[in-house]
């Protein structure tokens, strides 16, 4: 029989993500079956969300106009102390991140260190920024400084962690150039991977005061002074004039600082 | 030079990348490596500089036992060795400075090389060579503003500042095309006799191979099958290194290039 003969089929289909039918078929049931229960089990009380509209309604009024006079001296006072406490937690964080960031590529360091500095960037993100700060408060008592403990503490988990990562994916030719001649372990990490993960943590760093300042309004609210806590004490003697004034100017440094950071990003790469 | 007792390579997967190879390079004698990929000529070269560590046999350059050194030590004797590679592995987001004077990094102490503030002589010397390569107005160019070649000078640049006994070379060729790839081979050429530059270059290109060498070893599955003259290589003995192939085209065409090459 010639090739020209042979006849080949005409239609294909993209080979299947999970192979086995009978796998792929309980999977797809199973989750349907599991969703619909899901959504049979959750009593919503339809009532009392109508009842909740008018109120919420009120709420949202008080905050009209928001009031930047009245209390403006301890506004400034917290925001400044916000923003104190992300740039010092931001800078103190990262300077703890590079060794345990180095520490945690697996390209660099021998397994009983990378398992060390994994588990301690494990450990700093399990908990969230306020549990973090919850646990400041209550070792050194209220203030700003339980709140830049507990955001340095945060800013490692996401910081070394993303080190690492870029450290794991950089080249490694280049690394084995740089090692070829000659290089010192400091030198090589100066010459070769510092350039290659350079970009990435400038615009890592900004995004990380971008999310300290944010957090340090919620940190303030269990203690950790800052805005969060000029925050709590408006909602607390009910002046959401002024709580709204706070929340305003928040976003505005929020922007600020994410137009800042995506332009910063664009210029170091 | 460079002397390789039953050097053996295995790596931990259990593939045995070099089956102890014997190999000596007098002082100056720049041989070509070829083989089939997977033959361990990647592995050999990074053996004698311990980017890899053998797993078995010695090695010596000069009277240094290369294979028992610490580290501190094995820094110095890396010094020695230029090494220049396949994708050029230059430091991308560096200057074309930088990566030239990173060759001096075994020589410089960690201050000095933070703050780039190279002794006088060595900047000196990456000028000049920059200059010898034609790639002076590019001193201050980030290195992957460069094109394939201009990389590959300046790769060699790098290997050269170290003022080595013994360059190995990687595949210089694989990334560019067939003449640039002849430029760079003269150039890698023209520099070790000037300097006087023992070398063992790997390379996949048997023509290449034959015009800009003066030995040629041919290895296969970790094993030496062929040592001997460049115009050694028949088609019997290509067929010995990669296997059952059509030879002839390739060996004539050396003649060829051999006349031209000649003429020009």
């Amino acid at each position: 029989m010639s090739v020209a003969e042979q006849t080949f089929p005409s239609s294909w289909r993209r080979p299947p993500f999970i192979k086995n039918p009978l796998l792929r078929w309980s999977i797809i049931i199973g989750a349907a079956i599991y969703l619909a229960l899901a959504f049979g089990t959750m009593d919503v009380n339809w009532q009392r969300a109508a009842e909740g509209l008018p109120r919420g309604q009120r709420f949202v009024a008080a905050f009209f106009p928001p009031n930047f006079s009245d209390n403006l001296g301890v506004m400034w006072d917290g925001i400044f102390e916000s923003i104190w406490m992300a740039i010092i937690s931001t800078i103190a964080g990262i300077a703890l991140s590079i060794p345990i960031g180095l520490g945690a590529a697996r390209n660099l360091a021998p397994k009983w260190v990378y398992l060390l500095n994994r588990s301690i960037i494990g450990g700093s993100r399990t908990f969230p920024e306020v549990i973090l700060a919850i646990f400041a408060v209550k070792l050194f008592g209220f203030g700003p400084f339980a709140g830049f403990i507990a955001l340095s503490i945060g800013t490692i988990g996401f910081y070394a962690k993303l080190l690492a990562e870029d450290i794991e994916n950089m080249s490694a030719s280049q690394a084995e150039a740089i090692k070829a001649t000659g290089a010192g372990w400091f030198q090589w990490i100066n010459y070769a991977i510092q350039p290659q993960v350079m970009p990435r943590m400038i615009g890592l760093s900004v995004y990380r005061l971008d999310i300290n300042f944010r957090e340090s309004a919620v940190v303030g609210i269990v203690g950790g002074g800052g805005i969060g806590a000029t925050l709590n004490t408006a909602f607390e003697r009910y002046e959401f004039d002024t709580a709204a004034a706070i929340l305003l100017i928040i976003i505005g440094i929020v922007m600020v600082l994410e137009y800042t950071s995506g332009f910063l990003r664009k210029y170091v790469q | 030079m460079l002397r390789l007792e039953g050097l053996k390579k295995r790596y931990k997967t259990g593939d045995e990348a070099l089956k102890g190879v014997d190999l000596e390079i007098p002082d100056g004698q720049v041989i070509a490596l070829i083989g089939p990929s997977g033959a361990g000529k990647s592995t050999l070269i990074r053996c004698v500089n311990r980017l890899v560590e053998p797993t078995g046999g010695k090695a010596f350059l000069g009277d240094i036992e290369l294979t028992n050194l610490s580290s501190s030590k094995l820094r110095k004797a890396r010094s020695r060795m230029g090494m220049i590679f396949q994708e050029y592995a230059l430091v991308e987001r560096l200057t074309v400075m930088e990566n030239v004077l990173s060759g001096r990094l075994g020589y410089v102490g960690f201050w000095s090389s933070f703050f780039r503030r190279f002794p006088a002589k060595d900047v000196q010397e990456a000028y000049r060579l920059l200059d010898r390569v034609g790639l002076m107005h590019m001193a201050d160019k980030r290195a992957d503003e460069l094109s394939g070649g201009q990389r590959q000078r300046v790769g060699i640049c790098r290997a050269l500042i170290q003022n080595p006994d013994l360059l190995l070379i990687d595949e210089p060729t694989a990334s560019l095309d067939p003449k640039t790839s002849r430029q760079i081979m003269r150039l890698i050429n023209e520099l070790c006799q000037e300097r006087g530059l023992a070398a063992i270059i790997n390379i996949h290109d048997v023509l290449l191979a034959q015009m800009f060498s003066q030995r040629v070893v041919g290895l296969k599955l970790g094993e030496i099958v062929y040592d001997g003259k460049p115009d050694g290589l028949t088609p019997d003995v290509l067929t010995e290194i990669y296997g059952e192939e059509d030879w002839e085209a390739t060996i004539e065409k050396v003649d060829d290039e051999n006349e031209l090459e000649s003429e020009a």
